[in-house]
């Protein structure tokens, strides 16, 4: 089952190249800790989800590029067909000239209207190459113009066009300070709109990222080419192929698994009368969580924290909100190496934050001026918010 | 008054090692003919066409209304052709770039003037001026009448104004001659190379101190558009300039500063420590108005950077200069960063910083005063009054627009102290 990619924007086609060039590098990784069978059944699956295959044997990314300004595209294309190993399909590309102006609302309603048939056209293009399509793998990130207002728009189509397919946005949460001074409010934006749209938001915060490069790496003059690299590391490590727990040979056929979406009590969700106060604000209250083994002794290894009831809202026992997923096959050059993604109570503060910042400027009304001469009103502002203050104590309240 | 669009230098021819079929996207217009004469006879003659210039002879006298009224309405139809004919070749034309001074009459009445047509003509594309405002010394009488009409024009139809002083740009000469002639010269520039050529600049130093000046004017267009031009792993564009630093539409006008301080002339300047160059940033020597926006209240900041620097180096040295410095309560930070990966010639990095900063209000103060002294004798008024659409109504609108703009940065700065609350936020029953 084949995922089609979309990256949009500088970030996300800065990225979208980081993540495939990990997967190919993982997938042709020599020594997999397992078999020579299991090895090329490993890449086989791989292959298929991220690449097609063209005529002279160099696979290609099964991804679509789209910017409103052509340089970081054409940087992404030729770095990825100079490796040689790996390219992008030469009409995969869409790009304008002028940029959007790190405004939501021009890259939602002035970028997305006039170039939503050549985009949707290029992504149809992709799909029709997949045997069978398992979603889709929207990269952006929020605090630009069309990364979040674009992906808005263009997430929001696919939900029309292929309702039937998952689709995922990978989005990236800026530095709390200093990347585009009107980020707070293109990142509530490009949230309460993708909230109607997209069926998972995974998430990567630059701040995370960064304090990884730096204490755990060690890196001293961290580039954004640092951070992308963890993230793409990331990422690889619960995309590639991992066993269905049924048949201990068969890769798991949907990535974008459905495993690991909250499905709430048939009975509803408690009243707040009841809201858990006495767990303070510091435990991190989960409603599902996965974890990915790869490498060795995978199958010896001991998961029983994750199964504590203390993890989880009191309306979900844990077998319910608890996955693994485990696979022989070493991911990169790790002998074991463990993922966990989490839908829990983690990025409660950071949204709260923006929210908050978002709030406080938009009551001074600076900057609305930008947005209100491309379409978007106060109104759309304040639904933004509504929504968004629903979503802070909805988690609020596990 | 040269004015020019984004400059995109595609496919040009070169021949002995010289560029030669590219030509500047720009238009020329003086209403007097010796300095338009002396550039298209100076090394630079073969980047303009003669077809984008237009010139007078009689000049506008250092008269805002001449520059304005009557050399507007003459060559009101030859400014729009040109622009026409010069907006045709753009594939996607994104800004205008009008570089003037406000003293005089032509690049001050007429520069308003084109900025007005503009707008009209070209309403989605921006507008970006580059103003020369005139000096406490400055030789032109007229000058204040000339610079506060000006600048009514320039609240109502510019996008970003970037205020310069040449008192200012004189004493970062000084600065830069004093570093050279100190003999601490680097060594990444061959001595006998394009940039450190001076050719035309037989004059000594001191007594024409403008191409120096200019110089750094350029390099700061240079370096705000060193983002747009080339690649980098934190673009930014000109149109987010106007998006990030620009929160209320009267409020436009940006202060900004150079580091390392050099002009193309003196391109062996040592490059500072990394950490040194934001600091130097922050200083009032670097900027390039008499302006001191650390003690003054931000609004927003804009930080282009070019070379070797990394998004660590930016978050540190934020994380470092953010307590001495003053942001607006509902912008604490309000940062907007780029990083380009080419630095400019001879240096291996440098950063133009942007502040939208209440430290302009003291120009604008200054220049009211000068205004009130002259027009309260009337002085030289009937120079103005005699030129047709001139009224005493328009010298009054201009105070007030001025008075306007002065009264909200003064409505700024009394927030200064007091503590930053944050609004109570929307309650949602769940």
């Amino acid at each position: 089952m084949s995922i089609v990619t979309v990256q949009l924007g500088q970030c996300g086609n800065q990225i979208g190249f980081e993540v495939f060039d990990a997967l190919y590098t993982d997938s042709h990784c020599p020594q997999g800790l397992c078999s020579k069978r299991e090895n090329e059944a490993y890449q086989a699956s791989c292959k298929e989800r991220f690449f097609s295959e063209e005529e002279n044997g160099v696979p290609v990314a099964r991804a679509v590029l789209v910017d409103m300004e052509p340089k970081v595209t054409n940087q992404t294309l030729s770095k990825a067909a100079q490796s040689g190993r790996w390219k992008y399909g030469q009409h995969s590309c869409f790009c304008q000239k002028q940029g959007s102006g790190n405004n939501w609302a021009y890259g939602y309603s002035v970028h997305g209207p006039r170039h939503e048939e050549s985009i949707m056209n290029l992504i149809q293009k992709e799909v029709e190459k997949c045997d069978s399509l398992s979603g889709f793998f929207i990269i952006m990130s929020m605090a630009g113009g069309t990364g979040s207002g674009l992906g808005a728009f263009v997430t929001q189509n696919l939900q029309d066009q292929y309702s039937n397919s998952l689709k995922m946005n990978q989005i990236i949460w800026p530095y709390g300070t200093g990347e585009v001074i009107v980020q707070n409010y293109n990142s509530i934006l490009t949230l309460s709109h993708l909230y109607r749209s997209s069926d998972a938001l995974l998430v990567h915060e630059n701040d995370a990222l960064h304090k990884i490069c730096a204490k755990l790496m060690n890196i001293k003059q961290i580039s954004f080419s640092d951070i992308n690299q963890v993230l793409a590391h990331q990422l690889g490590s619960v995309f590639q192929p991992t066993y269905s727990v049924e048949g201990s040979c068969h890769y798991r056929r949907n990535p974008l698994g459905i495993d690991w979406q909250v499905r709430p009590p048939l009975s509803g969700l408690p009243t707040l009368g009841k809201a858990s106060l006495n767990r303070g604000l510091h435990f991190n209250m989960s409603i599902a969580n996965l974890v990915i083994l790869r490498g060795k002794d995978v199958h010896s290894a001991d998961l029983g924290g994750f199964k504590d009831s203390a993890l989880y809202t009191s309306w979900l026992e844990p077998i319910n909100a608890f996955n693994v997923w485990k696979t022989q096959r070493a991911f990169s050059k790790y002998e074991k190496s463990a993922a966990l993604v989490s839908n829990s109570q983690f990025l409660l503060k950071p949204l709260d934050t923006i929210v908050g910042k978002a709030w406080n400027m938009f009551a001074s009304k600076a900057y609305i001026h930008q947005y209100t001469k491309f379409g978007i009103e106060e109104e759309d502002f304040l639904d933004s918010f509504t929504l968004l203050e629903q979503v802070v104590a909805s988690y609020c309240n596990l | 008054m040269p004015r020019s669009t984004r400059v995109v230098g595609d496919g040009g021819s070169i021949s002995k090692g010289k560029i030669c079929s590219l030509k500047a996207r720009a238009v020329l217009i003086d209403m007097e003919e010796g300095v338009v004469n002396e550039i298209l006879q100076g090394p630079l003659r073969d980047v303009f066409d003669s077809k984008q210039l237009i010139t007078d002879i009689s000049g506008s006298g250092n008269n805002w209304a001449v520059g304005h009224k009557v050399f507007g309405s003459l060559y009101q139809e030859q400014i729009l052709e040109k622009l026409r004919k010069s907006a045709e070749h753009c594939d996607c034309l994104q800004c205008f770039f009008i570089i003037h001074s406000m003293g005089g009459g032509t690049g001050s009445g007429l520069g308003t003037f084109l900025l007005k047509l503009l707008e009209d003509e070209f309403p989605e594309v921006y507008r970006f001026v580059t103003s020369v405002y005139p000096s406490g010394e400055d030789d032109v009488i007229t000058s204040p009448y000339n610079s506060i009409l000006a600048m009514k024009e320039l609240n109502e139809h510019a996008d970003c104004v970037l205020p310069i002083d040449n008192q200012s740009l004189f004493d970062i000469i000084s600065k830069i001659d004093l570093m050279v002639n100190s003999g601490k010269l680097g060594t990444t520039i061959k001595p006998k190379s394009l940039v450190t050529s001076s050719a035309g600049a037989v004059k000594k130093r001191h007594q024409k101190p403008f191409d120096a000046m200019n110089n750094i004017v350029a390099n700061l267009l240079l370096n705000l558009t060193s983002s747009a031009r080339f690649e980098g792993s934190l673009n930014m564009d000109l149109n987010e300039i106007s998006m990030n630093l620009v929160p209320f539409p009267q409020l436009h006008y940006l202060v900004s500063s150079l580091t390392p301080l050099y002009t193309l002339a003196d391109v062996n300047i040592p490059t500072r420590r990394l950490d040194q160059m934001f600091s130097d940033a922050f200083s009032k020597d670097h900027q390039l108005i008499r302006a001191d926006p650390k003690h003054s209240l931000y609004l927003a900041c804009a930080l282009m950077l070019r070379g070797n620097v990394q998004v660590s180096d930016l978050r540190r040295n934020i994380e470092r200069l953010k307590p001495s410095l003053q942001f607006v309560s509902w912008n604490q930070e309000g940062w907007k960063t780029s990083l380009c990966s080419v630095p400019p010639v001879g240096h291996s990095h440098s950063l133009l910083a942007l502040a939208n900063n209440t430290c302009v209000k003291p120009t604008f103060m200054e220049l009211k005063e000068r205004f009130m002294r002259l027009y309260k004798k009337k002085a030289h008024l009937h120079h103005y009054l005699q030129i047709e659409g001139m009224e005493e109504s328009s010298f009054m609108e201009a105070v007030s627009s001025l008075s306007g703009l002065i009264e909200e940065y003064n409505q700024l700065d009394a927030t200064k102290s007091m503590p930053v609350e944050d609004f109570p936020r929307l309650s949602i029953a769940v």
